[in-house]
């Protein structure tokens, strides 16, 4: 390890041993460990402050929480996973036995003998590990594959092609009973939220972006002439929807980050109230 | 005269027995006399009918009823109507109540294994009158929702579409399908990687194998591991479920030796990393600078990782091709990547690149699922506007009939 390396392993180590001491005594008053809690509070700030690390470049501390956040969550999954659909969803409706050796209640009245089909389906995704028995986990795949499609193509129907389309029969000169002649309408026209022209341009935009959105995912035909202008406005429409909607989530992102220098400059460091 | 006299004081004397009796008999009726005259006043609901819900599982039963005529009054002691269900003629049990003005209720507690009887009340704040009650009723589960009968003649005309297509293209007719842009550079992507000798990462998403974008994208995974396996260049793949990674090695595999380079194929081209979504990110994220892919492909469901993922992609300077059907992240990828692949040309780019007449055909048949969309749209805003605007009863039809065929 080279010696600059060392300096800076030395800061930081010092630097996490002050911040623990301080923080535990700052929070004498508030809890009865509070040197377990200093010590987890400086730990969460040298975490967060090693993941934020990376933007400056790669480097140990940033591999260590990197390493360190992989495996924490992917055991917890595991065992989540486990806990959760097998042990308890799946056992107490299989066996009474088994359900007294995890502790858990036996549903009574609720065993199904469709209920094996997962733990087989499970079983044979598990015989991926054996060289001559691994093809067997391709039945189980090509299940779950096949039900998503088969479920997912009606709902999918329903909510972005039929309900899209009904959404879409929108009167193009203000609702009912507002027209009243070419005459009527420029001289009453006003620029109100709720009024007609406005109402009316809203609607002529929804209109026009969703027909000419659809020409734009037309694969069938080149998009040349009038074909290829109408798929420009769509793109058009498209991009300036992305853009509203790259701003607004930055916005949230925002926040995101205002929550973790909250927690650096109250929690930990105490500077801001 | 006389008798006139006697006669008139002969009323008087009845008349003063009278206000005697009146004012000395106390009340006209007990306290329970007028309890039943004011419950008389009050009619009960009538017409209760107790039906099986149709076209469901059997778990519903529908209640109608006429409401009590009080319920029409200006003063409307009326202040609920209460619903009793007895099952297999037990005590009935209270399991609704309505606001004055209801005459229809879903009772959705039911099942095919017993049979229930209903009575309705009006209910004053002081007292309730009772319906007669229903006969026995039990709910009948059926095999076909006709309430669905029109989304199932769009699933016929779709799928037709689908399967004259693929047939057409089976028997070897040409189905056009317009140039893709993101689809166009992935060749080139792959040869850019194989010349400067650096691998190629590809990110199928965070989502699991109940997703069709993630369907979609190991579909396309299939034709580009097998542009890989061809110029022997290098790929790698860390995947956030385990079951994409099964399914992600088997696809690799089934490439690798359509290319006719099985040996080149390894298990340790696509890794697990973990279900947490930003565990995930960090590991992406280091494994990008480290290992520094001249390609990067994200093609997938993505959530708030997406521009994190492609900035850092952009960083080592990587081509970048990405593709996702979720409109709130498709911003990040067109701003930060090379190529990306909007909505349904994520789902598109399998059957163009692959060029196979059953992904071919099924393409060309949603196509005609959009020709259709384009014209119903069409139609219905031409009904709408004319029915908002001048009042004709043809196009007001017409816009009852569409909305009933789309809703």
């Amino acid at each position: 390890m080279r010696k600059s390396s060392l300096m800076v392993l030395a800061t930081v180590a010092t630097l996490f041993i002050v911040s623990w001491i301080f923080k535990g005594i700052a929070l004498e008053d508030i809890y009865e460990s509070n040197y377990l809690q200093g010590f987890l509070l400086t730990f969460s700030a040298f975490l967060t402050l090693s993941i934020m690390s990376f933007l400056y470049k790669d480097n140990p501390f940033y591999k260590f929480s990197e390493h360190l956040f992989v495996g924490v969550s992917a055991a917890y999954a595991m065992v989540v996973g486990f806990w959760t659909t097998i042990v308890g969803n799946l056992v107490p409706r299989l066996s009474e036995s088994l359900s007294n050796f995890f502790q858990i209640p036996y549903q009574e009245g609720t065993y199904n003998f469709f209920y094996y089909l997962p733990v087989i389906f499970g079983l044979m995704l598990l015989m991926r590990l054996s060289k001559k028995h691994g093809w067997m986990s391709r039945i189980p795949l090509a299940f779950i594959i096949g039900t998503t499609a088969g479920l997912n193509f009606i709902g999918y129907l329903r909510s972005d092609f039929t309900n899209q389309i009904a959404a879409t029969f929108i009167p193009l000169l203000g609702a009912a009973g507002e027209w009243k002649g070419i005459g009527d309408f420029f001289s009453n026209l006003s620029l109100s939220a709720g009024g007609q022209l406005v109402m009316m341009l809203s609607n002529w935009v929804i209109f026009l972006g969703v027909f000419c959105g659809l020409i734009y995912f037309f694969f069938s035909r080149e998009h040349t002439g009038l074909f290829g202008k109408a798929s420009r406005v769509g793109i058009w429409i498209l991009m300036i929807t992305f853009g509203a909607s790259f701003g607004y989530t930055v916005m949230g992102r925002i926040s995101l980050l205002v929550g973790r220098i909250t927690f650096l400059f109250k929690d930990w460091l105490g500077i801001i109230s | 005269m006389k008798n006139s006299l006697a006669d008139r004081s002969s009323g008087g004397i009845i008349c003063a027995a009278l206000i005697t009796i009146f004012f000395f008999s106390g009340p006209l009726h007990s306290q329970e006399d007028l309890v039943s005259l004011s419950v008389k006043k009050i009619a009960p609901p009538s017409s209760l009918l107790a039906t099986d819900h149709k076209y469901d599982n059997g778990n519903s039963i529908s209640l109608s009823w006429v409401p009590s005529i009080d319920d029409a009054l200006m003063n409307n002691p009326i202040v609920a109507y209460k619903l009793y269900r007895s099952s297999n003629d037990t005590e009935p049990n209270l399991i609704a109540e309505l606001p004055p003005g209801s005459s229809y209720f879903l009772d959705n507690g039911v099942s095919t294994d017993n049979s229930y009887s209903y009575s309705v009340s009006a209910s004053t704040n002081a007292y309730e009158v009772l319906s007669n009650r229903t006969e026995s009723i039990t709910p009948q589960s059926e095999w076909i929702n006709y309430n669905k009968k029109y989304l199932f003649l769009m699933v016929m005309i779709i799928s037709g579409a689908i399967m004259y297509f693929i047939v057409s293209a089976k028997r070897g007719k040409e189905l056009f399908v317009r140039k893709i842009a993101g689809l166009e550079a992935i060749d080139e992507a792959v040869g850019r990687a194989t010349e400067m000798g650096r691998p190629i990462m590809y990110i199928p998403g965070i989502q699991d194998m109940d997703d069709v974008q993630t369907i979609a994208s190991l579909t396309i995974l299939g034709r580009i591991t097998r542009t890989i396996a061809e110029y022997d260049s290098k790929i790698f793949m860390p995947v956030a479920r385990s079951l994409v990674m099964t399914a992600a090695r088997e696809t690799i595999k089934a490439s690798y030796q359509a290319a006719s380079r099985p040996d080149s194929y390894s298990d340790d081209m696509v890794n697990y990393i973990t279900d947490e979504q930003f565990g995930y990110v960090a590991h992406v994220n280091g494994l990008m600078v480290r290992e520094k892919p001249a390609t990067v492909f994200l093609l997938g469901a993505f959530f708030a990782e997406s521009l994190i993922l492609a900035e850092t992609g952009n960083s080592i300077g990587a081509i970048q091709i990405a593709g996702t059907a979720r409109p709130a992240q498709l911003p990040f990828f067109i701003a930060a990547c090379d190529f990306t692949l909007i909505g349904e040309e994520l789902f598109a780019a399998s059957a163009y690149l692959s060029g196979e007449p059953m992904q071919l055909g099924s393409l060309k048949g949603q196509d005609v699922g959009k020709a259709i969309a384009m014209f119903f749209v069409l139609l219905g805003v031409l009904a709408a506007t004319v029915s908002a605007a001048w009042d004709i009863e043809l196009f007001n039809n017409l816009l009852d009939n569409l909305n009933e065929l789309f809703s």
